[in-house]
């Protein structure tokens, strides 16, 4: 049976590639899978899988998903009461946390415990945004990181963003990288995962991410 | 685990075809951008970088065509730039599939225009390019139209300027070296590099790896763009990573 992925497209970015690359996955690794990307509830109910992308400033994301009638309560429904597979993706990642500190503080969706706050990295040679390629550093297992070679020899991931989620729970990080101190990569309660960095724009590491997701029984 | 340095081929694209061809590989096309896009993805590049020298704005049809067709190819992040004026014209590359956008021109004439992209569509997606020429030892100015414009804009004001309206990443072309084949102007991408807080990329006048390392170690730049040096089979982008792993730079060695 074809399972369908819903990429929910609330005006934050282009979401073509995205899809693009769920697409590939999904033929890559022989899961049968329909990839809708829309901003109609009845879609994102429908769905067996559902994405939250998102780039741009969190407040500005929070405002476009509100926009969308009935959208927070749908994904409310499906992914919180009914359970089903649910990835966020860069600041779609971001949007699950309590509060964001982005310009100014606007409430998430508080799936997963914690702030969103300013990278400050030791080292201020560094530079924001934390853009480019990086690894990382796994913290617990996870069905989306399987087969995925991690640590200072594994693959890499593309990331783009100058804020980032601290969990308030340590159980909820899956994977961290490093940025002049720890910064969350990758975080996961039950149903529930995001993705700071783009698994859209990340070659072998993102396509392979995208495949355990679309297979994820969480 | 270290942020990598990212080296960015860059492909000049004219009416909808790569300038002077990309002779590398056995391209069927070499003119056809869609497939240098994927060659250098095979490659392990780490962003691409396409800039449009159309001359006549009414041909942006064929190059968000172009940049459509290599998002949907290639899984690795595109820059695009060239006559990007109004925020509709970001929108609609943004649209076609563009991860990031170059502004150029149209950031020195108004400023305000980089605050309102980067409003409108975040910092990380804002690239301002940057091409100078010094005027005196120590000092560059911003050029415009390919460098036969001055400004009397002095370089690293203007970069400070432009990364506080919200521009997340400067692209730095020396016009002095850009086509020279004998290194990127290292005072000039350092002076900009130490006094911005966002990501430069190095960008004109690499002839060999080593120029190529020198923009990292000594420009202080974050990423490194070259054109011809890949374009015309001279390095691998292999070659230039594992020569730059061997300075000691942090690559990502795919």
């Amino acid at each position: 049976m074809t399972q369908s992925v819903a990429i929910i497209d609330y005006g934050s970015g282009n979401l073509h590639s995205a899809a693009k690359a769920f697409e590939r996955a999904a033929a890559e690794s022989g899961i049968a899978s329909t990839v809708h990307v829309t901003s109609d509830t009845a879609v994102v109910r429908a769905a067996d899988r559902i994405v939250l992308p998102g780039v741009g400033a969190f407040a500005d994301c929070r405002r476009g998903l509100d926009a969308v009638p009935g959208m927070v309560e749908v994904l409310e429904e499906v992914v919180r009461a009914k359970g089903r597979p649910f990835l966020g993706i860069c600041v779609g990642m971001q949007l699950l946390a309590s509060r964001g500190l982005e310009y100014t503080v606007t409430e998430g969706l508080g799936w997963i415990a914690g702030d969103v706050a300013l990278i400050k990295p030791r080292d201020e040679s560094l530079k924001i945004p934390h853009m480019g390629w990086n690894t990382l550093h796994q913290q617990q297992e996870h069905p989306l990181l399987a087969g995925i070679e991690t640590g200072p020899q594994g693959l890499h991931a593309y990331f783009v963003h100058s804020y980032a989620l601290v969990p308030a729970r340590a159980e909820d990080v899956v994977a961290l990288t490093d940025h002049g101190g720890p910064v969350t990569a990758m975080v996961a309660r039950d149903n529930v995962a995001g993705t700071q960095f783009h698994p859209e724009k990340s070659q072998t590491l993102g396509l392979k991410l995208i495949a355990n997701f679309l297979g994820w029984k969480p | 685990m270290t942020l990598k340095t990212r080296i960015i081929p860059c492909l000049d694209v004219k009416d909808g075809r790569v300038v002077k061809g990309v002779k590398f590989l056995d391209l069927v096309d070499a003119g056809d951008p869609v497939e240098a896009a994927k060659a250098y993805d095979a490659a392990g590049a780490d962003e691409l970088c396409f800039l449009d020298i159309t001359a006549s704005h009414e041909d942006r049809g064929i190059l968000l065509d172009v940049v459509t067709r290599t998002a949907e190819a290639c899984f690795m992040p595109l820059t695009v730039g060239g006559g990007v004026r109004k925020v509709e014209d970001i929108r609609a590359l943004l649209l076609a599939g563009a991860d990031k956008v170059s502004i150029n021109t149209a950031a020195v004439t108004n400023r305000q225009f980089v605050k309102e992209a980067a409003e409108k569509f975040g910092d990380q997606c804002i690239v301002v390019a940057i091409d100078a020429k010094q005027v005196t030892p120590g000092r560059w100015e911003i050029f415009t139209h390919g460098g036969r414009n001055a400004t009397g804009i002095e370089a690293t004001a203007f970069a400070r300027e432009v990364v506080s309206l919200g521009a997340g990443e400067l692209l730095v072309t020396s016009m002095d070296k850009d086509g020279t084949k004998s290194g990127y102007d290292l005072g000039l991408t350092r002076a900009i590099a130490d006094a911005v807080s966002v990501p430069v990329i190095a960008s004109g006048g690499v002839g060999d790896l080593d120029d190529l390392v020198a923009g990292v170690s000594e420009g202080h730049a974050s990423a490194v763009l070259a054109a011809s040096i890949f374009h015309f089979g001279t390095y691998t982008i292999g070659q230039a990573k594992a020569h730059m792993a061997e300075a000691g730079l942090r690559m990502r060695l795919v």
